[in-house]
């Protein structure tokens, strides 16, 4: 038998991966105070990123403008619950509708083309997006933002504390990488697959090309949306600057540092790109420069991420 | 035999250059028919105008007797019409498997929600399709090689698996362009009995050879082309002793 060198299975590899993600949340839980807060904001941005890497992993497509979707969800949930009193949860469906019609608006005229429309639209629309926010302040209260946003909850079910929060955002985290590795292993995610390995083929093989970019892109723009509404929730207060360019800079580091494509990689991406600079924070002044260092020594030697990394290690073990 | 495809003088223009001029010819239901012709004689070309890779400038083609010219590719590979590539085009960060279950595309069903609740009929319809693709795999030799990554393999094994993929989707007729290249002797005899068996099951194959050997075992029937240009069309025997396919090969 050959050794399983690739393909979209492959799950052991990943348990370490897992453990070490799950150690940090637990440590977090425990200890509590600022490390649970990093830990929590990882968490959101683990769920924007496993959104991302729907559309860049696993079908290989590119976007700059995923924090617009982030600031549909955060602003709907913000708008909603202050201005009109709804609940947490009718305020974030309320969003991701929201969000996945500017998606389906954006996604399906761009996406018929060859080439790269889409990234380039995505640019766009992440920039309109923040105008917006800025601009009309009779909603969104231009730079000012919007404070006093409710937490999380179903009900009188509230999630308050650190812990409770800690819990809800572990609890949703599981259940999008379980989503995420279920569609993976899908007749859908063969398609995604298909489509990033060669559109041609995939043609060839009565793959719809633009339909199947255009769900993932949905799929991308619902997650982030989700996410965004999540972070207005937790931290109660949204101003333009939240889901500004920055967002995507790190999404993207995440999902490097993770692993592009996998199921794991997006988590375990978030949570050290999160947790790097509190680990750097006595080094003061060289804070910033020991970073980036450790980011590039990473990409270096696990250019596939770190999920990558523990599946080198797997293979290098089985022989 | 009533005819599953018919190319009605099919054209493209690049520029200056017809690389394919107005082509006619019928593929049988049943039975392998082999395009020949020398390099640059525009045979990927006419593959591409009868898979929708590309639009013809001029001509038509009809699949069962229904004009299919200005359909999509995926839509004609819904009609059953589907094709292998020249520069073998394989999901490279799949396994050889996975490849194969793509290929299932068409013959299943099931989207976001199937993936996210998989119900008993999405579990067993993907039983059938890990069954299935086995079986292709087992088809065309491969089976040893099922969880290797494609991007791993031999070029030969390659061009196997696409076959097997193109199989997966359960074509009336199959394109295969220059099938043969890059094989080995046992590989080719495998592909020989392949394309065969292929046949015999009811599927009509048109191909693309260089391989005159291959050409003469296997085809009923030859298309020649050169400059574009429709030269010759018969039984392997009678086109093999046509001068002006001796002349264009020889000249
Ligand atoms: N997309 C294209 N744009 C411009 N010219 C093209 C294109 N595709 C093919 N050609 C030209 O058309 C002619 C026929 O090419 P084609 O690839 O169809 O030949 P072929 O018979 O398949 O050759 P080979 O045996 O080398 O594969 C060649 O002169 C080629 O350069
Ligand atoms: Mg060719």
């Amino acid at each position: 038998m050959a050794v399983r060198s690739g393909g979209i299975g492959g799950r052991a590899a990943s348990i370490g991966v897992w453990v070490v993600s799950a150690s940090i949340v637990g440590y977090a839980f425990i200890f509590g105070g600022y490390l649970s807060t990093i830990v929590a904001f990882a968490l959101i941005y683990a769920i924007f990123v496993s959104g991302l890497n729907v559309f860049m992993g696993l079908t290989a497509q590119v976007s700059f403008g995923q924090s617009a979707f982030a600031a549909i969800g955060g602003y709907s949930s913000a708008v909603m619950t202050t201005t009109y009193g709804w609940a947490p949860l009718p305020a974030m469906l309320c969003g991701l509708v929201a969000a996945l019609v500017a998606a389906f608006l954006i996604g399906f005229p761009t996406l018929r083309l060859k080439g790269h429309y889409l990234a380039m639209a995505t640019l766009a629309i992440g920039l309109i997006v923040y105008e917006i926010a800025v601009e009309w302040e009779s909603v969104t209260q231009g730079y000012m933002g919007i404070s006093g946003i409710p937490p999380l909850g179903v009900g009188s079910l509230e999630a308050t504390s650190d812990r409770q929060i800690l819990l809800t955002l572990s609890a949703l985290t599981v259940l999008v990488a379980f989503a995420m590795s279920r569609i993976r292993q899908s007749r859908l995610g063969r398609a995604f697959a298909a489509v990033a390995g060669s559109e041609e083929a995939a043609s060839a093989l009565g793959i719809n090309v633009a339909r199947y970019k255009l769900v993932s892109f949905l799929l991308a723009a619902g997650l982030a949306s989700i996410s965004g509404s999540l972070f207005v929730h937790v931290v109660g207060y949204v101003s333009p600057e939240v889901f500004g360019l920055h967002m995507v800079v790190l999404a993207f580091t995440m999902i490097y540092i993770g692993g592009l494509g996998t199921v794991a990689g997006p988590i375990i991406g978030a949570l050290i790109v999160s947790l790097l600079p509190e680990m750097f924070r006595g080094l003061s002044e060289s804070q910033d420069l020991a970073y980036g260092l450790t980011l590039i020594v990473i990409l270096i030697y696990a250019p596939k991420g770190l999920v990558g990394l523990a599946k080198t290690f797997d293979t290098w073990r089985s022989q | 035999m009533n005819a599953i495809l018919e190319v009605r003088g099919a054209t493209r223009r690049f520029g200056g250059l017809t690389a394919v001029d107005s082509v006619s010819f019928d593929v049988p239901e049943r039975g392998v028919t082999a395009v020949i012709g020398p390099n640059g004689a525009g045979k990927t070309t006419l593959f591409n105008l009868i898979a929708g890779s590309m639009p013809p400038s001029e001509g038509a083609i009809l699949l069962s007797g229904n004009e299919v010219t200005t359909l999509p590719s995926e839509a004609r590979a819904g009609l059953g019409l589907v094709r292998t590539f020249q520069l073998v085009k394989l999901f490279q960060e799949l396994t050889a498997l996975e490849n194969v279950k793509v290929g299932f595309h068409l013959r299943t069903r099931g989207g976001l929600i199937a993936a996210l609740l998989r119900p008993r009929w999405q579990r067993q319809s993907e039983r059938e399709v890990e069954e299935r693709a086995k079986a292709l795999l087992e088809l065309v030799g491969l089976s040893a090689i099922a969880d290797s990554s494609a991007s791993a393999l031999p070029y030969g094994q390659q061009r196997l698996l696409e076959i097997a993929r193109a199989m997966a989707s359960g074509p009336r007729v199959l394109l295969l362009d220059e099938p043969a290249a890059g094989l080995n002797a046992e590989e080719s005899e495998r592909l020989a009995r392949t394309v065969r068996r292929i046949a015999a099951d009811g599927v009509a194959v048109l191909l693309i050879e260089h391989d005159m050997k291959l050409v003469m075992d296997i085809a009923d029937e030859v298309v020649v082309l050169d400059y574009g240009r429709k030269i010759a069309q018969g039984t392997p025997d009678a086109v093999r002793r046509d001068p002006a396919v001796i002349a264009a090969y020889l000249g």
